[in-house]
């Protein structure tokens, strides 16, 4: 393992980096300078060429122009391997760890000289030295698969500083994880910067932990750089207009106070299993009024995403039923289309689009077997359809070179525009959002709360799931906690504090 | 994003040649890329030739002499595209709703054998035309049922289909030999255990003016007909998103179940009718001839095509034409039968390398593409 000397960290800067895919510049001339021992924050709008000039950095792009100078030295990156040998790390928005193996196996099997039979006595002994010297620790011992999300991104980054690598670059790294465990493990990275033993570039779209733990940053805009500098010397204002540019960030959508509507959404003794065939929900009771945005707040893995499921049609109800308006409610195209129920799931381009079907075509799902996109109940039309499609781009501001481009080829913020103007730009009753902004931007984040708050102002009963407590306490009126397949708690928004719906996330009831 | 990409959203006439354009690149792609496949695994046959001290130059030219050089030959391919075609569409409909099914061969066996069988005692009592319609139906549901059988498997237990459409291949080719051998053999016949012959009267004609069965023209009709089907049609619309996200189909109500086993349905059908015409067309009985291996091959042709049933036509007689000039090489060239297996084979072993390409060449791209972060 390494020698402590006294300045370990790495130095970086791009100079002039260009990237051109086709006729589209990604990246166009841009210059990054982050001092050995640093905390850069790199912000931008989705699309706005971060992860291109990570990637260029990398060396999983090669940039057409422009030079990275690794401690004051030009170098070349040839490839991902190349990168690591330069002492170059990084950390994804997802997990890269062997889920099956413990934290110890995978630390041993990153390694580049990993020895075909291991002496794992020895290595053990190596490792625990290494652990002595870091200022926070991952257990080790058992399967990452059972890990919290908090601990694997400290086994991630643990990962590479056992690589001995002296520049980490971080994208989104705190998405996955709940406010505390962000703060605990940026703190973490911040107090090893200041010892100078690594520099970090960490990607994000959250202003707080920008100025909180950034010392400088770089503003991208159309893979161009619009600014930077040194964090204290910059408000959060400076940094969304550098972020945003003139572009125009809808105004949040006010709570318009309302009478408490009848109920729309009753969820009575929901019981399901998992993939396993092990009970994942445990009788789930809950009533969502017209007008209401019910909030479920819960530690991920405690039956959320199977509580979705079972309202979207993925996953069959073992037991209870589901009333819409006092009736039965069976998750069938029919039964969707007449009591008005959409959703908003997590990650769009996974559960509610085709990639490889059109804009249009993605935009059409929920009424391509309706008039005027289907006559006779079976023959397609698709003059209507692609008309429709571009009344929505236009609307929605989806940013696609046509209607008939595949979806895939979307960023993530512009699929979740297309999903949600599919979803909600008819009359809802009910709206099942779960985890809306994952992975998004600033711009796309307030956009996409507003219109939630929107469908609600109208009158529709909207069931909200959400990792992001922030959110939950954001947009509901009410908020309700999910605890081992069960709703533990609910209680109106103006009678709860974070403590209290903490103490209950942890199980404590 | 560029600033072109926010002209995008305002509706103008140039946005409809846009659209168009970015449909056109996408679809040259479609073709480029096989096209290049075939050139390639062309080479390679030819350095195979080249290495056992065979003329590639020679065997090509047969190739084509015995496929397309003659208006005899050109028949004689267009008799073997027929059930290609329908052995072809058997593999493209359970692909367009995302399953690999290559059970073609035995749904073919068994609708022919079906066919057969349920025509022995109608010969001679009931006209040839309702025999032949009574047949021909007989063959669909048979085969149908069969790959459809797969189907339902696949979606209400989690079989995989392509293991079990195999595996049920083989027991169909079982169930026709263990009729054509023991109770439904025809004992004039002391040669080849066979059904009862039809006799000549109730055979399936020649499209007048050629010496090609009937069989060709249905072919090609069930193609453009299942193009409209899975291309213009509601059915079709939500098979596709079956095909390309089962949890968006949920997500959306689609009965994902009913349609798998449509799908499966209707592909174990068209194979079933390549059975029914290569019984009441070419051999006029069923036996062990009508396992000749049109199932396989017509895998490597929906593949070849991009599960296009309308390509499908074309790639179905193409390979209609390499079959047919089998016999001629042999002849000429001294090689065994088996030689155009290896083509057929390293074809479609390229073919599946080939589809690792698609997406990666820039001309086929839409001008500016978006930056995903």
């Amino acid at each position: 393992m390494s020698v402590d000397a006294p300045v370990r960290a790495m130095a970086l800067e791009t100079i002039g980096m260009t990237k051109i895919f086709g006729s589209f510049t990604a990246l166009g001339d841009v210059s990054m300078k982050v001092e050995a021992g640093s905390f850069h924050a790199l912000l931008g709008e989705n699309g706005a060429g971060k992860s291109t000039l990570v990637k260029s950095i990398m060396g999983y792009y090669h940039a057409d122009r422009g030079s990275l100078l690794l401690d004051r030295q030009e170098t070349l990156i040839r490839n991902p391997r190349d990168a690591r040998a330069h002492g170059l790390g990084m950390v994804y928005q997802h997990f890269t760890l062997v889920p099956c193996l413990t934290g110890a196996e995978n630390l041993v099997i990153s390694r580049a000289d990993a020895p075909g039979v291991i002496d794992w006595t020895k290595e053990k002994k190596s490792l625990d030295a290494f652990l002595d010297r870091m200022p926070f620790r991952a257990p080790l011992d058992v399967p990452v698969a059972s890990l919290a999300a908090g601990e694997k991104q400290k086994l991630e980054i643990l990962k590479l500083l056992y690589l001995d690598q002296r520049l980490l670059i971080l994208d989104e790294p705190t998405s996955v994880l709940t406010p505390q465990e962000a703060d605990e493990i940026l703190g973490l990275l911040k107090g090893m910067t200041d010892r100078k033993e690594i520099s970090v570039v960490m990607i994000t779209h959250k202003f707080r932990e920008v100025t909180s733990f950034a010392d400088s940053l770089t503003v991208l805009r159309r893979g161009r750089r619009v600014g930077g500098g040194n964090v204290a010397e910059m408000s959060t204002d400076d940094m969304a207009r550098m972020m945003i540019g003139d572009t125009q960030v809808r105004d949040r959508a006010k709570r318009a106070e309302r009478p408490a509507g009848k109920t729309t959404l009753d969820l009575a003794g929901l019981m399901a299993d998992d993939d396993e065939g092990l009970p994942v929900l445990a009788a789930v009771n809950l009533k969502v009024s017209a007008g209401e945005i019910v909030g479920i707040a819960g530690v991920s893995g405690n039956g959320q995403s199977q509580l979705v499921e079972v309202l979207s049609g993925q996953r069959p109800l073992k037991d209870g039923r589901i009333f819409i308006r006092d009736a039965p409610f069976e998750p069938t195209r029919d039964a969707y289309y007449r009591m008005k129920v959409f959703g908003l799931p997590e990650e769009p381009l996974k559960n509610a689009t085709v990639p490889r079907m059109s804009v249009a075509e993605n935009m059409a799902f929920r009424n391509f077997d309706k008039p005027p996109n289907a006559k006779l109940g079976w023959w397609l039309s698709p003059g209507p359809m692609r008309a429709k499609a571009r009344e929505l781009i236009a609307r929605y501001q989806v940013k696609t070179q046509s209607p008939d481009s595949p979806i895939g080829d979307l960023s993530g913020g512009n699929v979740q525009r297309a999903v949600l103007a599919r979803e909600l730009s008819g009359d809802v009753d009910v709206l099942i959002v779960a985890n809306p902004c994952f992975g998004l931007d600033f711009a796309s984040v307030a956009e996409i709360r507003s219109q939630i708050m929107e469908q609600r102002n109208k009158g529709a009963a909207v069931l909200l799931i959400s990792e992001d407590l922030d959110e939950v306490l954001e947009l509901a009126d009410r908020v309700a906690v999910m605890s081992e397949g069960k709703i533990t708690y609910v209680a109106p928004v103006q009678e709860t504090d974070r403590a209290t719906i903490g103490m209950h996330m942890a199980g404590h009831h | 994003m560029t600033e072109a990409t926010f002209d995008a959203t305002a509706v103008s006439p140039s946005n409809a040649r846009r659209d168009f354009i970015v449909r056109l690149r996408s679809s040259a792609e479609y073709i480029a890329i096989p096209v290049f496949a075939l050139v390639v695994s062309a080479l390679l046959f030819s350095l195979f030739l080249a290495a056992i001290g065979k003329s590639p130059v020679e065997f090509f030219e047969l190739v084509w002499r015995g496929g397309f050089g003659t208006a005899f030959s050109v028949q004689n391919t267009l008799q073997r595209a027929a059930p290609l075609i329908l052995t072809a569409l058997a593999v493209a409909i359970p692909a367009r709703i995302g399953l690999i099914t290559i059970g073609g061969e035995g749904a073919l066996v068994l609708g022919g054998f079906a066919s057969a069988a349920i025509a022995i005692p109608m010969l001679d009592r009931v006209p040839p035309l309702p025999t032949l319609l009574i047949m021909a139906m007989a063959g669909a549901l048979v085969g149908g049922a069969w790959v459809g059988l797969a189907g339902a498997l696949r979606h209400y237990r989690g079989v995989n289909e392509t293991i079990s459409s195999l595996l049920l291949t083989y027991i169909g080719i079982a169930i026709m030999n263990f009729f054509v051998e023991g109770a439904l053999r025809d004992l004039t016949n002391p040669n080849k255990p066979s059904t009862k012959p039809l006799g000549d009267a109730y055979m399936i004609g020649k499209i007048p003016g050629t010496d090609v069965h009937w069989g060709l023209a249905a072919g090609i009709i069930i193609a453009i007909l299942l193009h409209i089907l899975m291309t213009r049609t509601t059915f079709g619309f939500a098979a596709r998103i079956t095909g390309g996200n089962a949890r968006a189909a949920l997500a959306q109500g689609l009965p994902v179940g009913r349609l798998i086993v449509t799908c499966t349905a209707i592909a174990g059908a068209c194979a079933g009718l390549a059975g029914f015409f290569e019984v009441a067309a070419i051999q006029g009985r069923a036996n062990a001839s009508l396992a000749a291996g049109y199932g396989f091959t017509g895998i490597l042709v929906s593949f070849l095509a991009r599960h296009n049933p309308v390509a499908i036509i074309f790639v179905a007689i193409m390979f209609g034409g390499i079959v047919a000039s089998g016999g001629l090489i042999q002849r000429r060239m001294d090689l065994p039968d088996a030689t155009v297996l290896v083509l057929q084979g390293l074809t479609f072993v390229v073919l599946l390398v080939s589809e690792t390409l698609y997406g990666r060449f820039a001309i086929f791209k839409a001008a500016t593409t978006s930056d995903r972060t």
